[in-house]
Formats: C-alpha cells, sequence, structure tokens
C-alpha cells in the first residue's frame, strides 16, 4: 500500500512540476467547453438568400418580403441575372437562389398558376432539405394569404382544403436548446481526450527519458505501478468533470436532473476504461510521437462515432456495431441520459456493465503488456 | 492510418437521419391514420419499432432510449379531418438531441402533408404558386459530399501540424538542440529543414486521400486537379508551419502534444464548418471561425471538387491561407531562441 501511495506522490509531482501543462489541462479543456458549445447547433439559421426578379410585380415583392420578415432567412440582394446570382452561388456568398419569372402575377391571377424557380446549394445535404422545408413553408404561407385575399375569405366549403396538423412538443428540452445537448458531450470529451492523452503518454515518456528501467530494478510490483500511475489521473479526470458540470450549472444553466453520485460513479468505471486504454498504448510504443498518434486516432474515431454530433442510427449497420465498442458513446449516452432525463439506476444498467467489462478487459490488458524486462 | 480513418468516417457519418426509431399511439385507429403510419414506415427515414395503447407508456420508453419520437393521432382522427377540415397529431419527441428531434419534426410535418395534399387532389385550389425546387452541386444530397473534404481537411490539419510540433522540442528535450545551436545554421535554415521532410509525407497523404475520395466515394473533379493539388500543398504548408510555431514556444514534447491535440482538434472539428454549419452560429463565434485555417481549406476543397470553380472564385480564400502561413512563420523565426535557457 505504502509503495503505491510513493508512486502516486511521484506522479503528482511530476504533473504539477510542468508549469506549461497545467493551464493545458485545466484551462483550455474548460475555455473550449465555455465557447465552443455554442458553436455545435445543427440549427439552420441566416440562410443566405439572393433573388432575381423577373416580374417586378406587387405579388413578387410581397414574396420577397416574406422571406425578409423570416428569422431563417437572410434576403441579401437582388440580381439583376441569372449569370449574376449563379456567380453569387459559386462565391459561396449565398445558399439558395429564388427566382421569380416573368408574367409570375399574371400567371397567377390568369392561369390559376404560377412556378417559382429555387435552387439550393445541396453540398450540405441535410441542410438543403431543411432549407428546402422552410421554403416551402414561406411559400405556402404567402400562397395561402393572397389566395384568402383574392376570394375575399369565401372559399366554398367543398373548395376548402383538408388540413393535418402537427403539434410537435420537445421532450426533456422544450427550446430546443442545443447547448443542452452540446455540453454534456462537450464534457465527455474534454475529460476524454485529457485522460487518454496524458496517460498515453506517461510510461513511454518515461522509457524515452530512461526513468523506466530505474523503476523496473525496483521491487515495485506489476500491479503496484499501473495503479500508482492510475490514480493521478482518474483524480484529474474527475477533478474535471467537477468544474465542467459547475460551469455548466452556472454559465448554462442545464439542468442536472438525475443523481449526481450515479453520474461521479460512472464516470469513475470510463476513465478507468480510457486509462487503461491510454497506459496500454504507451506500454507497446517506444516514443511519445508513436503514441500520441494513436491516441490521436483511436480519439478522433471515439469522437466521430460516438453519436455526439451525429446520430448513431443513421449510420449503416456494420457501423452501428463498430460503436458498440466506443466507450465515449457509453460515456454520451449516460451523461445525457442522467443529466437530462433523470435517468436511474436500472435505465443506465447496461451501460454500467459493458463499461465495466471493458474497464476490467483494458486495465487487465495494461498490466499484462506492461513488461518489467526489457 | 489516416486513410482508414477517411474510409471509417466516410461511409459511416452523416447528419441525415436513416431508420429512426419512432412509436405510434393512435387513438383512432381508422382508414387515415392507418395510411399515414403506412406512409411514415414506409420512408427511410422512420421504423416504427412500437404500438403503444396509452399515454402513460411515453415516458417509460423515453427514458430507456428506445425511440426517439411518439406519434400520437387524436381520437376521431379521419372524422375530425372530414368535419372540420383539421386534425391534429401530436408529435412527441425526445428532444435531448435537439438537431434529430428537430428533423424529425420537419420530416414528420413533410409525410403529413403529402398525405394531406393527396387527398386534397379532387380538390383544384385556385392561384397556386408552385416552388420547383432544384439541389445544386449535389443533386442526389449525398453526405459524403459534405464530409469528406472536411475529413480530409482534418487528417492534413492535424497529422502535419502533430508531426512539426514534435519535432523541434524532441531536439529539445534531448538536449541535441545544443548541437544544432552551436552549428553555424540560421534560425531559418534550421526551420526549413525541419518542414520540407514533412511536406513530402503529408503530398503523399493528401494524394491517397483525395485518390480515395475520388475512387471510393465517387467524388467528382468539377474544376481543376492541378489547382487542387496546389491548394492541398499550400494548406500542408500552411499546417506545418503552424506546428513548427508550437514547437518554438514550447519546451517538452508533451507541452507541445497538449497543444496541437487539445488546442487544434475541437476548434477544428466544431469551428470549420466540417459539421456545424457556420451561418447558424452566434456572431462571436463566426468571427472566431476565421482564423481557423481549416475553415478556408473546406470552402476551397468544396469549391474546387463539387462547384468546380477556379482561383478567379477561391482568391481571397487561397491568399488568407498565404497570410496565415507567413504569419506563422515569421513568428516561429522570431520565437526560436538562439540561446539556450
Amino acid at each position: 500500500m505504502n509503495t503505491i501511495r510513493y508512486i502516486i506522490q511521484k506522479e503528482f509531482k511530476q504533473i504539477f512540476r510542468n508549469k506549461g501543462m497545467l493551464p493545458l489541462i485545466f484551462v483550455l479543456p474548460l475555455i473550449q467547453l465555455i465557447i465552443l458549445s455554442n458553436a455545435a447547433t445543427f440549427e439552420i439559421k441566416n440562410i443566405q438568400v439572393g433573388y432575381v426578379d423577373f416580374d417586378h410585380s406587387s405579388t413578387s415583392d410581397g414574396l420577397m418580403d416574406k422571406f425578409t420578415a423570416s428569422t431563417y432567412f437572410q434576403v441579401k440582394n437582388q440580381f439583376p441575372s441569372q449569370q449574376l446570382a449563379n456567380s453569387a452561388m459559386l462565391n459561396g456568398d449565398i445558399d439558395v437562389i429564388i427566382t421569380i419569372p416573368t408574367h409570375f402575377e399574371r400567371d397567377l391571377l390568369t392561369e390559376q398558376k404560377a412556378s417559382l424557380g429555387l435552387q439550393i446549394n445541396a453540398i450540405d445535404g441535410a441542410a438543403a432539405g431543411v432549407t428546402n422545408f422552410y421554403i416551402q413553408q414561406v411559400v405556402s404561407t404567402y400562397n395561402n394569404a393572397i389566395r384568402a385575399e383574392l376570394i375575399q375569405g369565401n372559399v366554398p366549403s367543398e373548395m376548402r382544403p383538408k388540413n393535418i396538423l402537427t403539434i410537435p412538443s420537445f421532450w426533456y428540452n422544450e427550446t430546443l436548446n442545443y447547448k443542452t445537448f452540446m455540453v454534456p458531450g462537450i464534457l465527455v470529451l474534454i475529460v476524454t481526450m485529457i485522460t487518454l492523452f496524458l496517460s498515453g503518454m506517461n510510461i513511454v515518456r518515461e522509457k524515452e527519458i530512461g526513468t523506466l528501467e530505474q523503476i523496473n530494478v525496483t521491487p515495485i510490483k506489476k500491479h503496484q505501478f499501473i495503479i500508482g500511475k492510475l490514480f493521478p489521473f482518474l483524480v484529474i479526470g474527475l477533478l474535471l468533470l467537477t468544474i465542467g458540470l459547475v460551469i455548466s450549472k452556472v454559465i448554462f444553466s442545464i439542468p442536472i436532473n438525475g443523481s449526481i453520485l450515479l453520474m461521479y460513479g460512472y464516470t469513475m468505471i470510463y476513465i478507468l476504461v480510457i486509462l487503461g486504454i491510454g497506459l496500454f498504448i504507451s506500454n507497446f510504443t517506444d516514443t511519445q510521437q508513436q503514441a500520441m498518434f494513436i491516441s490521436w486516432f483511436f480519439v478522433v474515431i471515439f469522437i466521430l462515432m460516438s453519436g455526439l454530433f451525429t446520430p448513431i442510427e443513421s449510420m449503416p449497420k456494420w457501423a452501428q456495431v463498430l460503436t458498440d465498442f466506443n466507450p465515449i458513446k457509453y460515456f454520451v449516452e449516460v451523461m445525457r441520459m442522467v443529466m437530462l432525463k433523470g435517468s436511474s439506476f436500472q435505465d443506465i444498467l447496461p451501460q454500467i456493465i459493458k463499461t465495466s467489462i471493458y474497464a476490467i478487459l483494458m486495465n487487465g490488458l495494461a498490466v499484462w503488456s506492461y513488461k518489467k524486462t526489457t | 492510418m489516416p486513410i482508414a480513418q477517411i474510409m471509417l468516417f466516410g461511409f459511416a457519418i452523416t447528419n441525415e437521419i436513416n431508420n429512426v426509431n419512432v412509436a405510434v399511439l393512435d387513438l383512432s385507429k381508422d382508414v387515415s391514420t392507418n395510411s399515414i403510419v403506412n406512409k411514415i414506415s414506409a420512408s427511410s427515414y422512420f421504423t416504427v419499432t412500437q404500438l403503444l395503447e396509452s399515454q402513460n407508456e411515453v415516458e417509460s420508453i423515453f427514458k430507456k432510449g428506445k425511440v426517439k419520437a411518439v406519434i400520437v393521432f387524436e381520437k376521431d382522427f379521419d372524422q375530425q379531418m372530414r368535419n372540420t377540415g383539421i386534425a391534429k397529431i401530436q408529435l412527441l419527441t425526445d428532444a435531448t438531441d435537439p438537431n434529430t428531434a428537430n428533423t424529425i419534426n420537419n420530416y414528420i410535418t413533410s409525410i403529413t402533408q403529402n398525405y394531406a395534399k393527396e387527398i386534397n387532389q379532387d380538390i383544384q385550389l385556385p392561384f397556386q404558386i408552385v416552388p420547383e425546387s432544384r439541389m445544386v452541386f449535389n443533386p442526389e444530397i449525398k453526405s459524403v459530399f459534405m464530409f469528406v473534404p472536411g475529413v480530409m481537411t482534418i487528417i492534413l490539419m492535424l497529422v502535419s501540424a502533430m508531426m512539426t510540433s514534435i519535432s523541434i522540442t524532441k531536439e529539445k528535450e534531448m538536449g541535441t538542440m545544443e548541437i544544432l545551436l552551436v552549428s553555424p545554421l540560421k534560425p531559418y535554415q534550421v526551420i526549413i529543414g525541419k518542414v520540407i521532410p514533412y511536406v513530402f509525407l503529408s503530398i503523399i497523404n493528401a494524394l491517397v486521400i483525395i485518390l480515395l475520395s475520388i475512387f471510393i466515394f465517387k467524388m467528382p473533379v468539377q474544376g481543376s486537379f492541378f489547382l487542387l493539388g496546389l491548394e492541398s500543398v499550400l494548406f500542408i504548408i500552411t499546417s506545418l508551419s503552424l506546428g513548427i510555431l508550437i514547437s518554438t514556444i514550447s519546451e517538452t514534447q508533451q507541452t507541445a502534444m497538449m497543444i496541437s491535440l487539445m488546442g487544434l482538434m475541437l476548434p477544428v472539428i466544431l469551428l470549420s464548418g466540417f459539421i456545424f454549419p457556420i451561418n447558424s452560429m452566434p456572431l462571436p463565434l463566426q468571427v472566431i471561425s476565421n482564423i481557423i485555417p481549416a475553415k478556408w481549406f473546406i470552402i476551397i476543397i468544396k469549391g474546387v471538387m463539387l462547384k468546380g470553380v477556379g482561383l478567379l472564385y477561391l482568391w481571397k480564400e487561397t491568399l488568407i491561407l498565404l497570410g496565415m502561413t507567413v504569419f506563422f512563420i515569421l513568428l516561429s523565426i522570431r520565437k526560436y531562441k538562439i540561446r539556450l535557457e
């Protein structure tokens, strides 16, 4: 027991001695949490619209006024010709071109039907779909308004269209506040990245500097060494989680609906998984450069396949199976469930079991792969 | 390894929704609700996994995370629609993921509106405006088009910046820096000498990624291949010089790595427009995003590959990257200390 205490002491001294690292561990990530949580939104706003009006009628003006009034659109400018509009689109200045054809108003009044040209930049397909939906919405509202005006509200009942009204109700997050969603997720990333990078580079650093051999000739046992290495990072991880939770509560006023104890309990198991992975990488590499590359490789995969930014359900089946091996996925799920939905121990039991198995496996591997002989 | 990543992400990442599990609570069970439910399950967006009997079940299935949305049809749905002209659907979504919740809402609304349009077919509405949408640059709406440029940028940026950031600090840590310092080499010579090998490595990297995106992901290169190559080299040099800058200001390899990983990874992923549209961000963040080199490179790649534009449209972005590179290099030459502490 004493041996472990000394190793822990040594690790803490090393961490706090490196003055350049401290702000990187504690300040930078938290600033990122505060700033970047605002960035992660798929909500489509400020759609840049340009239009070409060949008609110059009161109807076409009225339509464009509707777009200007809508909060989703920013009507940038009117282009005198289709070419100029296209070139602005190529330039990236606008994402939507609305073309109002000549005789738009006349067609509408005499032929009962007028068409409207829309060009949507679809490089971001999902955003284009939503944009299209919003545009249709604006057009149909405007259409209904002028129709009512033209026939002065006396729509004969057999001509009244049947409507289906969809009333959405957003549970757990009525205002669709994206920060509520992103803050727990980004907090997860920060805890993961810091603990993984620190532990991944730790043993290999001793290897590179040559101090590992000195430790190897001491009577320290394998498991004592690994536990001594793990513990400081566990503390750092939990500390980061605590500061992060305070920030999300105070700055972002995100509710913590579930039990805090449950969250900490789960986080401990989770950090053990990450540290196990880190130490495992550390054991298998010879230079810090290699260790870093491998950790980077896994972190990018873990982040992008965690369901944090893009939904897992939309991935192909084989990719969904792969995500089962992604610890970040479970942590993100648990944080969101416990913090936002107030899920209980029973609700997150599957995640707890999987993470625990993972933790045992990874740390077992770490102990096993750490060889005292070089 | 970057190859493995681009393969994995290119196939797996999409911000579209597919096969989202939804439950249905049908209080009316008539012709209309039946056909709407059929339409919903027939669409590739949704899978109807459960039919609920009462409102009480909603809470528990949400807590378990089994479904993302519950569609509730009001009592006498069909009758309401025929008599009053309006029938109501309540759409309960699990908005812990607001992105998905919002998209689900949009899609369900589209489906029900289409259904309404179908039953209204025999009614000829007067004065109709018919919008005809055309999706340009990506008519099949493949999400690969959106993600491959982003993944490519992230890989190039992080790998290049990381590789160089350690190179000088390693010399410092190992003590070989002194040898370099007592040599007659000028600071710029050391820095250029350090960068050149990584330039070649990264160019090979970029080439492989571009070939993969063309042959495996069927990304078109509408514009000039030559320009794409040149811009990639420029971006590689930008990232490398950023790496050099990190390298000159940090003392140990660990610090250098933490800066290049922690400092770069999240901002590059989040603020470059790779996943999240920059236009939707709050204004201060839109301003901050301008200092992320990756943002400009993503605009350039999308421009050359998908829009097929040339330098005429991309000179601004190119100039910005060029400026950043010069800035990073000058700063690192200035920060490069010729004396040991």
